[in-house]
């Protein structure tokens, strides 16, 4: 691993909130985009002259867009609610890594600008000018929040950090300061379909040998389709399923669960990447854009419905938004929700029999998992309250014999985010990332002294990522980190197909 | 990082993470330098990961996914090379990043 040019907090027994020490992390920022990286999105490509001025009428045009934004500039009544709720905050013990120290840094701004007494008597409301200086500390610390919204659910008020922290990437976007990270990643889904880059040649190369593996490994010919016309299910999942691990372990989990089921789907060129970095950086118009993608390949497959494979804030997207960024999906199958995520997918046929398991195949393991910021606090699944926590459980579960959970205050709505979410998984952020992780691995770490756990599941690429990277720094194995599907994908016993049984029955003769 | 190596008295312009800015500028002398860098030597094994990398992205305009390349490993070296553990002992910060960076080619980018 690479040797830490910082220190890596140490892990302790019990939630240890850090006494405040400023500034920590005044230094980190991510790499701003180049010029070329600006313009695809529609972003001016350097810090405009008169920048300000454009800032605060982008910030005027923001607040009345979206009465949230205001309504949550307004009602923070500094209760301390949140100071030690934020995993940048723990890890790194910078003030304005509270969430009610992000939020201020566009509340004064707000109140300077937007309010009468910030007008009148800025230094009684605590209202400062928009000063060059301030921005700085906003491209700094807007990008030290994964938008993971823990903080929201111990706010009384509901007050959304991560909406405040996209309005002010978008702000920033808009007078030409953007983040390297995600506004390449958003060109490269313009130009080539996805967030990586692969054109279509090398996803069907990819997809060959994913194939010939699992015939390898199984004896059974299971598919990997793409872009074939006419196929019953559209598959959207992260690029990284194509490429990285454990992400691709998942990828031919899907692909096993699909050949059980029974039913045809297909992958696009098209729309290889169920992420939306629009979100991250707060841009409706380049969420769209990217979402809109979903929509033309859904249309030229002709498909009947779309399954969403493991991503968080892709599921928040389509869960929560598809409809008004992309629909209407009248074109679709009514008796299937619009979109599926594969989880429900897997759940329904587990639910139904469909399935067969040999769980003694992950006894190697003893599991835990890991609520993705994105889905367990932004959107649900299936048809009851809290599903998006019990599904993949239950799917866990059905596939090994061994589960633990972690500590309640650190699951579910209350889980603590990878540290690497909201547009910051990034090389030049990894000080952050590691010490982001910090809650997190804590209690990962506590069940694996007292449960003797070896893994832990997830269903979001980014946190996959985020993990494989930072477990080492904290003495952990990279490989601790599993996709949930590929769980499905060790466990499932495969039914063989009519060529399959034809190659048997070859091979038997020529013996 | 500085915006620029230097090759055999050359000079080749990088990026900020010290990528090779020009993909067709590509020595192998670039590769040592970068590797020694991060204080790596380089080995007839990482030269045929380094030069795997680069035949694979003529063709496809995009490094191999993790496990294009550990199965090609593997069938070159034989099965105990051919996984992610062994292209760590390697490439200590990822055969992704590390070793595209080696080949000079650009850093993959994305979730992973």
């Amino acid at each position: 691993m690479a040797k830490a040019t910082f220190e890596v907090p140490e892990l302790s027994q019990y939630l240890d909130v850090p006494p405040v020490t400023p500034q920590t992390m005044a230094h980190s920022k991510p790499f701003v985009a180049k010029p070329e990286f600006q313009a695809p999105l529609g972003f001016p490509g350097e810090l405009m002259d008169d920048w300000q001025e454009k800032a605060l009428d982008k910030m005027g045009e923001l607040l009345g867009r979206y009465r949230s934004l205001r309504v949550y500039l307004d009602s923070c009544v500094k209760c301390g609610s949140c100071t030690d709720k934020c995993h940048y905050y723990l890890g790194t013990k910078d003030p304005k890594n509270m969430p009610v120290g992000r939020q201020d840094l566009m509340r004064k701004v707000y109140r300077r600008y937007f309010t009468l007494a910030g007008k009148l008597f800025p230094k009684l409301v605590g209202a400062e000018d928009f000063t060059k200086e301030v921005l700085d500390d906003w491209y700094s610390y807007y990008h030290q929040c994964s938008q993971c919204r823990r903080c929201s659910v111990f706010c009384p008020y509901g007050i959304d950090t991560a909406e405040i922290s996209m309005a002010a990437r978008e702000i920033m976007d808009s007078i030409g300061v953007g983040q390297k990270y995600c506004n390449e990643i958003i060109s490269k889904v313009y130009t080539i379909g996805n967030n990586l880059g692969l054109p279509g040649p090398a996803l069907r190369d990819t997809l060959e040998g994913l194939e010939e593996d699992v015939l390898d490994d199984t004896g059974v010919a299971v598919r990997y389709p793409i872009d074939e016309v006419g196929a019953e299910i559209l598959l959207v999942t992260p690029s990284a399923d194509f490429f990285a691990e454990p992400h691709v372990d998942g990828l031919i989990g899907y692909g096993k669960v699909f050949h059980e089921a029974g039913v045809s789907w297909t992958l696009s060129s098209h729309a290889s990447e169920a992420a939306n970095f629009g979100m991250f950086i707060g841009s409706y118009e380049n969420m769209r854009r990217v979402a809109q993608r979903i929509r033309e390949a859904a249309i030229q497959l002709k498909v009947k419905r779309i399954v969403f494979g493991e991503c968080g804030h892709a599921w928040r997207v389509a869960y929560s938004f598809l409809n008004t960024l992309a629909g209407p999906w009248d074109f679709l199958d009514p008796r299937y929700p619009v979109p599926q995520h594969i989880c429900e997918f897997t759940y329904d046929l587990i639910q139904e029999g469909k399935l067969t398991f040999d769980k003694g195949e992950n006894d190697d393991k003893v599991l835990t998992y890991h609520d993705s910021c994105n889905v367990a606090r932004a959107s649900r699944m299936g048809n009851t309250p809290g599903g998006q926590f019990e599904i993949p459980r239950a799917i866990i579960r059905a596939t090994c014999n061994h589960f633990y959970d972690m500590d309640e205050d650190t699951i579910r709505d209350r889980t603590f985010c990878c540290g690497g979410g909201g547009g910051l998984l990034t090389d030049d952020l990894m000080e952050l990332r590691v010490k982001g992780a910090k809650p997190r691995v804590e209690a990962l770490n506590n069940v694996m002294l007292e449960k003797g756990v070896t893994h832990m599941a997830a269903i979001c690429a980014i946190c996959k990522s985020q993990f494989t990277k930072v477990l080492p720094y904290y003495g952990m194995e990279m490989d601790q980190i599993v996709s949930l599907h590929q769980l499905v994908s060790n466990a499932i016993v495969l039914t063989p197909t009519l060529d399959d049984e034809d190659d048997e029955e070859e091979a038997e003769e020529a013996a | 990082m500085s915006d620029t190596i230097e090759v055999d008295g050359k000079q080749y312009g990088v990026d900020e993470e010290g990528y090779l800015a020009n993909l067709n500028d590509w020595v192998p002398g670039i590769a040592t330098v970068m590797a020694a860098q991060d204080n790596i030597e380089l080995t007839d094994e990482h030269w045929d990961i380094i030069n795997f990398l680069r035949e694979y992205y003529e063709e496809y305009q995009i490094a191999p996914a993790v496990r294009v390349l550990t199965k090609a490993v593997g069938k070159k070296l034989g099965k105990d090379k051919g996984n992610s553990k062994y292209l760590y002992s390697l490439f200590p910060y990822g055969p992704a990043k590390q070793a595209c960076r080696f080949a000079g080619l650009p850093k993959p980018t994305g979730c992973v």
